[in-house]
């Protein structure tokens, strides 16, 4: 096992762990619309990227599994998401969301700096597969991070003032 | 002069047609009370149009101190005399017999009649409680675009440095916020590039999700000049529904709701494949080139036919259209910004004239329009989620030059965050984080999205609010303070519309009883506060429209925005569009006629934001991508829309506008040729999507979404299948339930049904992407109903 094959290894987990924490925010979330939705989107580039790593991994010799089976919208995610509607009434609730927000800001920051090894390996091994693979996802983990800092910013000032 | 035909069965009135590159002709259209005669007016007072955002100049006819008419003013720029149905009938409102007249507070549960004093006493005792308790977060201002530009100035004022809140915006959130989002992400900065007369010289006018005959007729008027004239425009129009724009389009796209920056990027395509641009100006004049051609390369014709559901072929045609052009006038408006990917898709219409070099000339005009006839001067005058003078809250450099201004250290101005929009401010209500929500000129128990969370948010019993308005309307009846205000025509102040033309509005005569003027009320509500500066004189120092608009203009100088080289004596004479200085004091037909200009990074009102996140670019990135402050092109991939069809829902609701109705009928619903002419809500589908579900012209049917329903009387036009129509503006005022669906719950309003969901870049809420289903409730009675036959609409 060499570094390469490592670190495609922990970054196929972290992205696949960032896909599922960001879509179970959303539904915590749902009663913040934007974040809701957004974490959503965003969680879509995650998929996207533990698919590509999974196959990346196979030129070295790596079955990494593909992306985790979407949840299904059964009766407990209904519940889940009733929960989350009549405690979003509550100012608890956005401190739980600033909570929610600074994991995933540092779990994204955990897996751009995987992609950022990933890149330099990949250049110094003059390996164009896994370059080309790393420069075109490593900008949008770099977008989760900016996203989840603007929301932070937006959101403390007010959520930290007003909840006594 | 002869008295206007009926307006309402004609709402765009006789063809004056002209030739290209000619003056559009005059055409004066009156209307007066029945048996006033044009020599029995007293006074004819200049104003101009609050019931859209043409800004269509009029004289208000004034006799035994009532307003008896209105008359066009052939000389103006904007419409040249003629006038639509909202205008000619519109003013018959202000006379209306339930205007609120006295404050009002609640007492016991109850709303009961006050004097100024005990309203003003109690709003003036809460806002000291909770500054003491809470501090500024706790307060928030929801205004309107329906003001005078003197009333959101001196709002912002005393929001951001009164009180020191960055909770203020104003209902534009719902109408134009898009349109200023998408000429920040492109030009750095707000400002409509264009000008009506682009009409006059076009060859091919695009119109994006804008129903311009039924939103701003007078204009529609101008094209249908054009159209029946010599040498007339190719139009293009993207719409999934057959408007009367439609029909007179050479080519119309009716993609699927929530799809438009997949068709965009396509017709970008197009235009770059068939080498259809003007590479000289991409280099002077723009940045980021490489990545758009990059991002649109693989979005085909056949790519987006497969998601929007129109044909490659039309796709093809339409890109033939634009790629061909010599001088391309683009229009958007809802149908853009209020569908999934608002920002991003309107973004993709700047990127196509800034790739052909359509900008800045006679015809190459560009047009995010409005929604509301002064929404650009609650963009301008920062009272929506802006700095006053389009000024970049992430620029301490501007931010101290309104700290000098209104002599006050910088901190106290909030500008650590952009000031907050009004669906936050909604959500931190609901909170209970703000916890004093002061509402003015608008109804968010109408016109937000998911009305049973609205209402509840607004009736929460730890929610102060106080609405100042005209009539008691449906958010109104929530409120603890209730303040009549004076009515268009009883007030004066200046107005902005859509291509950035200044009109002044007098005041014609006295408001009923104890209305007040809103900049009365605000002025009022700064003294009581004893707002100071920081040299403990009076924060506000303005006191009446006059004044208000001079400390405005010291504000908007040196900004694109500038007012300096406007009087309210030359707006007497007709209007004006900004930047007027007194070095040009003809003003300014067309912006970035020579390069961009106000992109720079210590110019630019904001350095720009993530097409699908909303996240914030920094200031030194900016800095690094722009240095020398040209136009963005800023790609956008396409996502999938929040909420799509499925077997429970298998419609995508869509809502708008008729041409009858403004807002929530607040004034148009009082009017009687305009109430009769559109008196109850209607749902509308395809002839073939109905019988699909098996229901006929005339039916009851129950328009349902995971959120709520709505009943209606279906009428089947011709549209997009799949896809159900509600106009948004019937609330329940004038229901016996007064403020809310009658028990059963299925409601009039077509935001029950709505979804919250919100553009993450303008933040402008999505009232075009939904899934519903339809049930029938009634078949239509075997007996005839009476059916108006009114022209304009929805009618097949």
């Amino acid at each position: 096992m060499t570094g390469i094959t490592t670190t495609l290894k922990e970054l196929h987990r972290g992205e696949r762990d960032l896909e599922h924490d960001l879509l179970a925010a959303a539904e915590r979330h749902r009663a913040d619309h934007e974040f809701h939705h957004v974490a959503t989107d965003v969680a879509r580039w995650s998929r996207e990227h533990t698919r590509r790593l999974a196959e990346a991994g196979r030129a070295y010799g790596l079955d990494l599994g593909g992306p985790a089976d979407n949840p299904t919208p059964g009766a407990l995610a209904a519940l889940r998401e009733k929960a989350a509607e009549a405690l979003g009434r509550r100012p608890e609730a956005g401190l739980l969301l600033l909570h929610d927000l600074r994991e995933l800001h540092l779990a994204a920051t955990r897996n751009s700096l995987h992609w950022e090894m990933l890149a330099q390996a990949a250049q110094a091994a003059r390996d164009e597969r896994l370059l080309e693979l790393a420069s075109v996802c490593h900008p949008r983990t770099l977008r989760q991070i900016r996203w989840t800092n603007t929301m932070l910013k937006e959101l403390s000032p007010q959520l930290l003032l007003t909840v006594r | 002069m002869a008295e206007t035909p009926d307006r309402v069965q004609d709402p765009w009135g006789a063809r004056t047609p002209y030739a290209p590159g000619t003056p559009w002709p005059a055409r004066t259209d009156l209307h007066l009370a029945p048996g006033v005669t044009e020599d029995q007016v007293e006074r004819w007072v200049p104003a101009a149009s609050v019931l859209h955002s043409n800004g269509d100049a009029m004289d208000i006819a004034v006799r035994q101190g009532r307003i008896v008419g209105v008359r066009g003013r052939a000389g103006d720029r904007v419409n040249r005399g003629r006038l639509g149905p909202k205008d000619l009938y519109g003013w018959q409102a202000n006379a209306s017999q339930d205007r609120l007249t006295r404050p009002m507070i609640r007492e016991d549960g109850r709303l009961r009649e006050c004097d100024w004093d005990t309203a003003m006493g109690r709003i003036v005792d809460r806002s000291r409680q909770l500054l003491d308790e809470s501090g500024p977060g706790a307060f928030g201002f929801y205004t309107t675009g329906q003001l005078l530009l003197e009333e959101y100035y001196t709002l912002a004022v005393l929001a951001r440095a009164g009180i020191g809140t960055h909770h203020l915006d104003g209902n534009t959130r719902l109408c134009t916020a898009t349109a200023a989002e998408a000429l920040k992400e492109t030009f750095g900065c707000d400002g409509q590039p264009g000008s009506y007369e682009d009409i006059d010289h076009a060859d091919t006018i695009a119109l994006f999700g804008h129903n311009m005959a039924e939103t701003q007729t007078v204009l529609w008027a101008r094209v249908l000049d054009r159209l029946a004239g010599p040498n007339p425009p190719r139009l293009l129009c993207v719409d999934p529904r057959v408007t009367p724009v439609a029909r007179r389009a050479e080519v119309h796209l009716a993609p699927r709701p929530g799809t438009n920056v997949a068709l965009l990027n396509a017709l970008l395509h197009e235009v770059i494949r068939g080498g259809r641009i003007d590479r000289d100006y991409i280099e002077r004049n723009t940045v980021g080139f490489e990545e758009l051609a990059a991002a649109v390369e693989s979005c085909t014709p056949r790519w987006a036919a497969a998601i929007c559901d129109v044909p490659a072929a039309a796709i093809e045609r339409a890109g033939e259209l634009l790629g061909g052009a010599e001088r391309l006038l683009s229009t958007v408006l809802q149908g853009v910004y209020q569908s999934h990917q608002a920002t991003a898709a309107a973004v993709q219409v700047n990127n196509l004239h800034l790739i052909r070099g359509m900008l800045g000339r006679p015809g190459c005009g560009l047009l995010q329009m409005n929604g509301q006839p002064s929404a650009e001067n609650t963009r301008e005058c920062g009272a929506d989620g802006d700095l006053p003078g389009f000024r970049n809250w992430q620029n301490d450099t501007h931010v101290e030059e309104l700290a000098r201004l209104w002599n006050v250290p910088p901190e106290r101005i909030p500008h650590y965050a952009p000031p907050t929009h009004a669906m936050q401010i909604f959500r931190y209500a609901e909170q209970g984080s703000i916890r004093m929500l002061w509402i003015s000129g608008t109804n968010p128990a109408v016109s937000l999205p998911e009305l049973a969370r609205i209402r509840s948010v607004l009736a929460q019993e730890r929610l102060f609010v106080v609405v100042q308005d005209l009539f008691l309307t449906e958010t109104a009846q929530l409120a603890d303070v209730v303040l009549p205000a004076a009515a268009w025509g009883e007030k004066t102040g200046v107005l902005t519309n859509a291509d950035r033309t200044v009109h002044l509005i007098e005041k014609a005569v006295e408001p009923p009883g104890e209305a007040r003027p809103d900049l009365d009320i605000f002025l009022d509500y700064a003294a009581r506060m004893d707002f100071r500066d920081q040299d403990d004189g009076p924060l506000i120092r303005w006191h009446d429209p006059k004044s208000a608009f001079e400390a405005w203009q010291k504000c908007s100088a040196g900004r694109p925005c500038d007012y300096t080289g406007i009087t309210y004596e030359r707006l007497r004479e007709g209007g004006i569009q900004w930047p007027c200085t007194p070095d040009r004091p003809e003003g300014t037909p067309r912006l970035y006629t020579d390069g961009i200009a106000y992109a720079h990074p210590d110019t630019c009102e904001s350095y720009g934001k993530d097409m699908v996140t909303g996240a914030g670019v920094e200031p030194v990135e900016y800095r690094s991508l722009n240095p020398d402050g040209k136009a963005v092109l800023k790609a956008a991939e396409y996502l999938p829309p929040h909420e799509d069809t499925s077997p429970e829902h298998p419609l995508l609701l869509i809502t708008g506008r008729t041409v009858y109705h403004f807002h929530t009928r607040t004034k148009t619903g009082r009017v009687p040729e305009l109430n009769a002419a559109a008196p109850d809500v209607w749902a509308e589908l395809s002839p073939e999507e109905a019988a699909r579900q098996g229901l006929s012209d005339g039916d009851l049917i129950e328009v349902r979404t995971p959120r709520g329903a709505v009943r209606a009387r279906l009428r089947t036009t011709a549209m997009r299948d799949g896809t159900v129509f509600l106009p948004f503006h019937y609330g329940y005022w004038d229901t016996p339930a007064g403020h809310r669906p009658a028990d059963d719950g299925a409601g009039r309003a077509a935001n029950e049904a709505t979804i919250t969901d919100w553009d993450p870049v303008s933040k402008q809420p999505l009232f075009k992407t939904c899934a519903a289903r339809v049930t029938l409730i009634a078949r239509r009675e075997s007996t005839p109903r009476s059916q108006s036959t009114t022209p304009a609409g929805s009618r097949t």
